[in-house]
Order: C-alpha cells, then sequence, then structure tokens
C-alpha cells in the first residue's frame, strides 16, 4: 500500500492510496481523477496515460521501458521524465509519489 | 507522363466483384448460413456482405469457434483473420514480427501477389522511418492546435446546419458529413475551399474498387488519382519554395525527415492524410445519425443529456467502425494462439469484430452512448500505428453534435443507407434524412447550453 499524488497540469492535486501491485493508471481510472484515460487498458498500447514523473521520484521509479518509449515518442510535449503511468506498479519505496499530469493525453 | 504513382498503384486490374460470391440480404438469413456452412470456408473478405451490412454473424461464429482462422481466398490469395479484441491488440502492438511494411504488401488485403503495389506512406512503414515521418505531421492535431481549430469547425458546423433545408428529404452525407469533413481537411493542408470537394472525390476514389459504384474501371482509378498526385506535386513546390507554414504540405515539404522524400513517398502520404483526414470522421458522423436513429431510446437520453454526447461520440465511433481492418504482414514464422502463421502471410485484424467481442465489451451488440469506459474501443487500433487523428475525429463529431442538438431535437432517417462496396472503408455512400418543420426552432436547449468539448481541454478550458 502507498500514496501516490497526481498533480494537474493546471495545478490541482488528487491523492490516493495505491494497492502494491496496482498501476497508477489503474488508480486513476477507478478513483476518477482527471486527465488520465487508459483507453487500452493498461497495454502500453495506445500512449493515453502518460505522466511526468517528479524530478525528486525519477531514480526510484526509473526510465521508461522499450514498449513504452514506442508510444510515448507520439506523446504531446513527452520528456525525458514521461513514462506510461499504466506501466509503473505500486510498491513499498513508492509510497508517496508524485506524478504530473500533461495538459492532455494526445 | 508527370512522375506520379496512379500508374502503379491502386486496385488490380484484375479485380471484379462479380467474382465473389452473392451473400444473404437479410441478418436472419446471414445467421442461418454463418452457422449452417463448415466453419472453414467462412471467408469474411467479401465486400458484398459489407454492402448488404450482414457480416455480423460470420464474425461471431469465427470469434467462438475459430477465433485465427485462415482462408484462401480467390481475390485476395491466403490470409489469417483475427477476430478478437485482446489478439488484434496483440497483433496490432508487436511490430518486430506483424509488418506494415508497403513493400510486403502494406496495410490493406490487397497487396502482394496482385498487380499492383501498395502506396508507400507512413502506415505502411515499420520503425524507423515510420516514426520520423509520423512525428512530421504529429503537430499538426497537437492539443494546442485543436484548440486553435475548434472555433472554426465550430463556425462552419454553425454555418452548415443553419443552411439545411427544413420538412424536406435530402442527403445527409452530402449536405452534412462530407461539408464539415471537407472544409477541415482543406484547413489542415491549407488547400483552396473552393475545391474542397476534389479532395473527399479523391479519398473515395483512393480506396474504391471497380464496380463498387464510385469509378467503373481501374483505370479510372489511374486517371483521377493522378490529377490528385499532379495537384499535389504542384503544392508541394509552392510551400517548398515559401517559409514554412502551419499545413501538411509545408510540414512535410520543409520536415527535416520528410523534405527529400521521394514524390510517390509524398503522394502515398498525401492518399493517408487525405483518407484518414475525411472518409473516417464522415461516415462516422453518418453512423451516429443512423445509429440514433435505430436506438430512439438512446436519441432521447442524448437530447435530456447533452453532457453525455462525448461518451455517444466514442460509442459511434466502436458501433460504427469506420475502418474495418487493418493488415499485416508476417516478417518470420509465428505461433500464435495454436496456429502456425508462416513467413509472408497476410494477417487481417478485424477492428470490425474486435469492437463486437463480448469478451471485451458487455452487450456489444447494443448502441449505449452512455458506457463506463467508451473509449476502450479499436477503431483506432493500438500501438504505434494508432491513428493520428483521434482526437482531431472525436472534436468534430462532438462539436457537430453541440450545434445539431442547439438547433434541432430530431433528425429523422427516412430512407435505408447506401453503403460503400468495401472490405477496409466502412461508410456511406447516401443516408435520406428529413428535419420536421415543426422542430426547427423553440424546442431547442436553452441559451447557455454547456461546452461539452471544454473536458477535451482540461479544466482551464471552461465553457
Amino acid at each position: 500500500m502507498g500514496r501516490v499524488h497526481y498533480i494537474a497540469h493546471d495545478g490541482t492535486r488528487h491523492a490516493i492510496e495505491l494497492a502494491d501491485g496496482t498501476t497508477l493508471m489503474e488508480g486513476a481510472v477507478a478513483n476518477g481523477i482527471p486527465g488520465i484515460d487508459g483507453d487500452c487498458g493498461g497495454c502500453a498500447a495506445c500512449g493515453t496515460c502518460h505522466v511526468h514523473v517528479d524530478p525528486a521520484w525519477l531514480d526510484a521509479v526509473g526510465p521508461a521501458t522499450d514498449v513504452e518509449q514506442d508510444m510515448l515518442q507520439f506523446a504531446d510535449g513527452a520528456a525525458a521524465d514521461s513514462r506510461l503511468s499504466c506501466q509503473i506498479r505500486m510498491r513499498a519505496d513508492l509510497d508517496g509519489l508524485i506524478v504530473h499530469l500533461p495538459e492532455s493525453q494526445h | 507522363m508527370s512522375e506520379t504513382l496512379a500508374s502503379t498503384a491502386g486496385p488490380p486490374v484484375s479485380f471484379n466483384l462479380n467474382h465473389f460470391p452473392d451473400v444473404p440480404q437479410t441478418l436472419e438469413e446471414a445467421r442461418r448460413d454463418a452457422y449452417a456452412r463448415p466453419v472453414e470456408s467462412i471467408d469474411v473478405a467479401n465486400p458484398k456482405l459489407f454492402h448488404h451490412d450482414v457480416i455480423g454473424p460470420y464474425f461471431e461464429r469465427l470469434r467462438r469457434e475459430d477465433p485465427v482462422h485462415l482462408f484462401d481466398s480467390p481475390m485476395y490469395g491466403r490470409y489469417w483473420s483475427i477476430t478478437r479484441y485482446a489478439d488484434i491488440m496483440a497483433v496490432d502492438t508487436n511490430h518486430k514480427q506483424f509488418s506494415s511494411e508497403a513493400s510486403l504488401g502494406g496495410i490493406t488485403l490487397f497487396g502482394n501477389g496482385q498487380d499492383r503495389a501498395p502506396l508507400p506512406m507512413f502506415i505502411a512503414m515499420d520503425p524507423p522511418k515510420h516514426d520520423v515521418q509520423r512525428r512530421t505531421v504529429q503537430p499538426m492535431v497537437s492539443p494546442g492546435n485543436l484548440k486553435t481549430l475548434e472555433p472554426l469547425i465550430r463556425e462552419r458546423a454553425a454555418a452548415i446546419l443553419d443552411a439545411l433545408p427544413i420538412g424536406v428529404e435530402f442527403d445527409w452525407v452530402d449536405k452534412v458529413s462530407m461539408e464539415l469533413t471537407a472544409m477541415t481537411l482543406a484547413t489542415l493542408f491549407d488547400f483552396p475551399q473552393e475545391h474542397r470537394r476534389k479532395l473527399t472525390r479523391w479519398s473515395d476514389v483512393a480506396t474504391a474498387v471497380p464496380g463498387g459504384g464510385v469509378i467503373d474501371r481501374p483505370e479510372q482509378w489511374v486517371e483521377e488519382m493522378g490529377e490528385c498526385f499532379t495537384t499535389f506535386q504542384k503544392l508541394w513546390h509552392e510551400r517548398a519554395a515559401r517559409e514554412p507554414g502551419n499545413d501538411l504540405v509545408s510540414m512535410l515539404a520543409h520536415g527535416p525527415d520528410t523534405r527529400n522524400m521521394p514524390p510517390f513517398e509524398f503522394q502515398g502520404n498525401v492518399i493517408l492524410l487525405i483518407v484518414g483526414g475525411n472518409d473516417t470522421t464522415r461516415n462516422t458522423i453518418t453512423g451516429s445519425v443512423l445509429a440514433l436513429n435505430q436506438n430512439p431510446d438512446q436519441y432521447d437520453r442524448l437530447r435530456a443529456h447533452p453532457e453525455l454526447i462525448p461518451g455517444m461520440v466514442s460509442e459511434t465511433i466502436r458501433w460504427q467502425t469506420p475502418l474495418a481492418h487493418m493488415r499485416r504482414t508476417a516478417i518470420e514464422d509465428v505461433e500464435f494462439r495454436g496456429k502456425q502463421i508462416r513467413k509472408g502471410d497476410k494477417v487481417i485484424m478485424w477492428y470490425i469484430s474486435g469492437n463486437r467481442d463480448a469478451g471485451m465489451i458487455d452487450d456489444p451488440e447494443r448502441y449505449l452512448i452512455d458506457r463506463e469506459r467508451p473509449r476502450q474501443h479499436i477503431s483506432f487500433g493500438y500501438g504505434i500505428h494508432r491513428c493520428v487523428g483521434n482526437r482531431l475525429a472525436e472534436l468534430q463529431l462532438q462539436i457537430i453534435w453541440e450545434e445539431i442538438l442547439k438547433r434541432f431535437p430530431v433528425i429523422e432517417v427516412t430512407g435505408e443507407p447506401d453503403r460503400v462496396y468495401s472490405t477496409f472503408v466502412r461508410g456511406y455512400r447516401s443516408l435520406t434524412v428529413r428535419i420536421p418543420r415543426h422542430s426547427s426552432c423553440g424546442a431547442g436547449f436553452p441559451a447557455g447550453f454547456p461546452s461539452v468539448t471544454a473536458g477535451l481541454f482540461g479544466s482551464q478550458a471552461k465553457a
């Protein structure tokens, strides 16, 4: 179990508790947090759950995989801190994680 | 003769609709036929099944009994049908084994072994070339640019609707679906608006088969697409000589990864952007009117709850599935769900079938505008080739419905739709409708009708 903070593009903050093993995308969708679509259901296949990982958490979360990179290269505003939130699973050392949402999921 | 693709690409000269067996004319007959015949004899790649809209039961049986199905077609050769949602996604996201490459056959049932070559275009390429070409045009559909386009599309949608005849029958395809999408596409290309319907015609011809109602002879494809290519080649030279502009031709002519592309590739990409940016949205706009008429309870709900427009739009995109399939070619032997797919085999991902898969979508045969996860459909594809313009398509559909509901409580379908002969484009040539006279004013929504589109752009875009 760990806490995740989602910070929307306009600064709005949402925080939820996520069970270990649950992805950040699933958590956002299940809790109605706006700004994450997750159209493909968590397969890294649509690029609509793009997040920017807060600088303080980059090392703990780790870089995007090749499969994520395939999709992130077409995501608006994607940068070195970009991940697909369907590929980040909650675990003990991610308690308190902060991610920033892009302006929109294109 | 100018250097164009038209003389080497297009539908095979050997293509003949008469080579396909006749099909049942009603859904009931089709269901009986689909379940009476041996499953291995099912050939879903028959344009007549799509023209008569009786394809559904055949896919239903394949999904249940033979979800990865091999057939040797007289017209298309040996092809695999992938019919379940999850399997389609597995192929779509596996571009390392399943290629889109034009020289291997490209992205439709045609190609390899046929007498015409598929067009080179970025949807028919693999990484890394696909990636750089797609990224070149992607800024056109960025969130920022869609915000710029939104008021323009709204103004045009309003003008189109305000000019519609009241109390008489007219063709919705011609007067609304084609007009709005042609205007948008002309803007994206910075193409003269007065010639916008040429774009519509070219998009129809590009995917037409001889005898299907759009063109009569294969040579007609060569002539008409030749005019398209010559026109765009001229635009390319004009734009290349000017400062970079914010239109698709200029983006390709100036983009570091595309400015040296051979004319054939530019022409292929033009076709891709014309068809992708026109047919699909056009046919879904028409489909929305048809679907709501066939499901009057849903139409009532929409009228009472305009905030359901975004969900209705996604549901219509699922229900319509404007592109019925995409094709890949196996670049090595692949064992897939117990079947042996051989190197070089055509693998058809039937999006139209995936969108009816009860294993993924509850009550898939029903049209429901308030589904819990309406965007979870497979019409845009998945993986690196996922529709680049999907947000622009949704935007146009949302705007036209916001403007429709402000004006007309009812758009009444009064005739049977005329569907295209295609296993690829799932569309309509015409749909006769009437807007009842009494509903033209007074009964619409009050001033202050919320702009549901605001949701698309995040919370700062308050209506």
